[in-house]
C-alpha cells in the first residue's frame, strides 16, 4: 500500500498538507478525489499551483479513483488521498482497501457541531464516520503528524464508535 | 478609499497576519496600511468570503499571504479571476510589506507597489553563515 494517508479535509491542498505531512512522509503522489474538480480545468489548475515540483498530482472522481486504486498502490512512492467530504471517503471506504481514515480538518459550517478545534460535523457526517468505522477501518482526526491523533469515539464523545 | 482606510490585506496560517503587521507598526507607524486577517477554523468557502467581503469594504485590491500553497492563497487565487485590479503577494514576509508600506508614489498603483514589493521581499532572503 503506497497510499500512505488517507484524508478527509475541506480545504484539500494547503500547507498542512503539502507540507506537514507531506514532507515527512516524503510523498510522491497526491490524489484528490472530488467528481467537481475533476470536470473543472480550472479548479485543477488552481490546485496544480499549489503542488511542489517533483509531487504528481491527480484529480480523480470517486468511479474513476476506484478503478484505480490498484495502480496507486503498485506505486513505489508514499501518497496521500485527498477528500473534501466524508461521503466520498466512504464511498471509497465501501469499497474496500481503505486500511485507516485521518480527519485532517471539516470546519465550521452552519449545520455542523464542533467537536474538536478544526472538526465540526453534521448528523449526517457523524453517521457517515460511524459507518465507516464500522467496517472495520479505524477512523482518527489528526490535523499535523505532530498531534495526538483522535479515536472517532473520543470525537464523538461517546467512548465508542457505533 | 480614504487615507485612513488600509491599502492591503494580510492573511495566512495562525497570527501571520497580525504579527507582521505589528512588525510594520514598530518599524514605520504605517501599520494601518494593512489590516491583518486570521482565518482559523474556517473552511476554504468561508477563507474565500472572509476576504472577498474584507476586499469590499476596504476597497483594498492587494493581498499578502504567507505560504504558496495555503488556503488563504488559494482562496485568493479564486477571489482574483474576474477581479483584474487585484494583485496577490503570496510568500510574503516583512521585507516586501515595509516596501509596500513606503510605496505610495509607486508607477502603477497599488498593484505596481505590490510588484515591486513582490520582488524586494523575494532578494531579502539571506543565508549568512558563521565564521571561525
Amino acid at each position: 500500500m503506497s497510499i500512505a494517508l488517507f484524508r478527509i479535509d475541506d480545504r484539500l491542498i494547503h500547507g498542512q498538507v503539502v507540507l506537514g505531512w507531506g514532507q515527512p512522509l516524503d510523498v510522491g503522489f497526491l490524489v484528490l478525489v472530488d467528481d467537481a474538480i475533476a470536470a473543472s480545468e480550472w479548479e485543477q489548475e488552481l490546485y496544480r499551483m499549489a503542488v511542489p515540483p517533483g509531487v504528481d498530482l491527480y484529480f480523480q472522481t470517486v468511479n474513476d479513483c476506484l478503478g484505480d486504486m490498484d495502480r496507486y498502490r503498485a506505486d513505489p512512492r508514499p501518497g496521500i488521498l485527498l477528500t473534501a467530504d466524508v461521503d466520498t471517503m466512504g464511498a471509497l471506504a465501501a469499497a474496500g482497501g481503505v486500511p485507516a481514515v485521518n480527519i485532517g480538518g471539516l470546519h465550521h459550517r452552519s449545520d455542523r457541531v464542533q467537536r474538536l478545534r478544526y472538526v465540526f460535523l453534521s448528523p449526517g457526517e457523524e453517521q457517515a464516520l460511524r459507518d465507516i468505522a464500522a467496517r472495520g477501518v479505524p477512523v482518527t482526526a489528526q490535523d499535523v503528524p505532530s498531534a495526538h491523533a483522535v479515536p472517532l469515539g473520543e470525537i464523538l464523545g461517546d467512548g465508542a464508535a457505533k | 478609499m480614504t487615507n485612513s482606510q488600509p491599502r492591503a490585506i494580510v492573511a495566512g496560517h495562525g497570527e501571520f497576519a497580525a504579527g507582521l503587521v505589528s512588525a510594520v507598526e514598530a518599524i514605520t507607524g504605517r501599520g494601518h496600511l494593512f489590516l491583518p486577517v486570521a482565518v482559523p477554523d474556517l473552511c476554504a468557502a468561508d477563507i474565500e468570503a472572509l476576504l472577498r467581503e474584507t476586499m469590499r469594504a476596504t476597497g483594498a485590491r492587494v493581498l499578502f499571504t504567507d505560504l504558496h500553497a495555503g488556503s488563504c492563497t488559494m482562496a485568493a487565487r479564486r477571489i482574483l479571476r474576474g477581479m483584474p485590479d487585484a494583485v496577490l503577494v503570496s510568500g510574503a514576509n516583512l521585507p516586501a510589506l515595509l516596501d509596500f508600506a513606503f510605496a505610495d508614489a509607486e508607477p502603477g498603483g497599488a498593484g505596481g507597489a505590490a510588484r515591486h514589493a513582490a520582488e524586494r521581499g523575494r532578494a531579502a532572503i539571506d543565508a549568512v553563515e558563521g565564521t571561525p
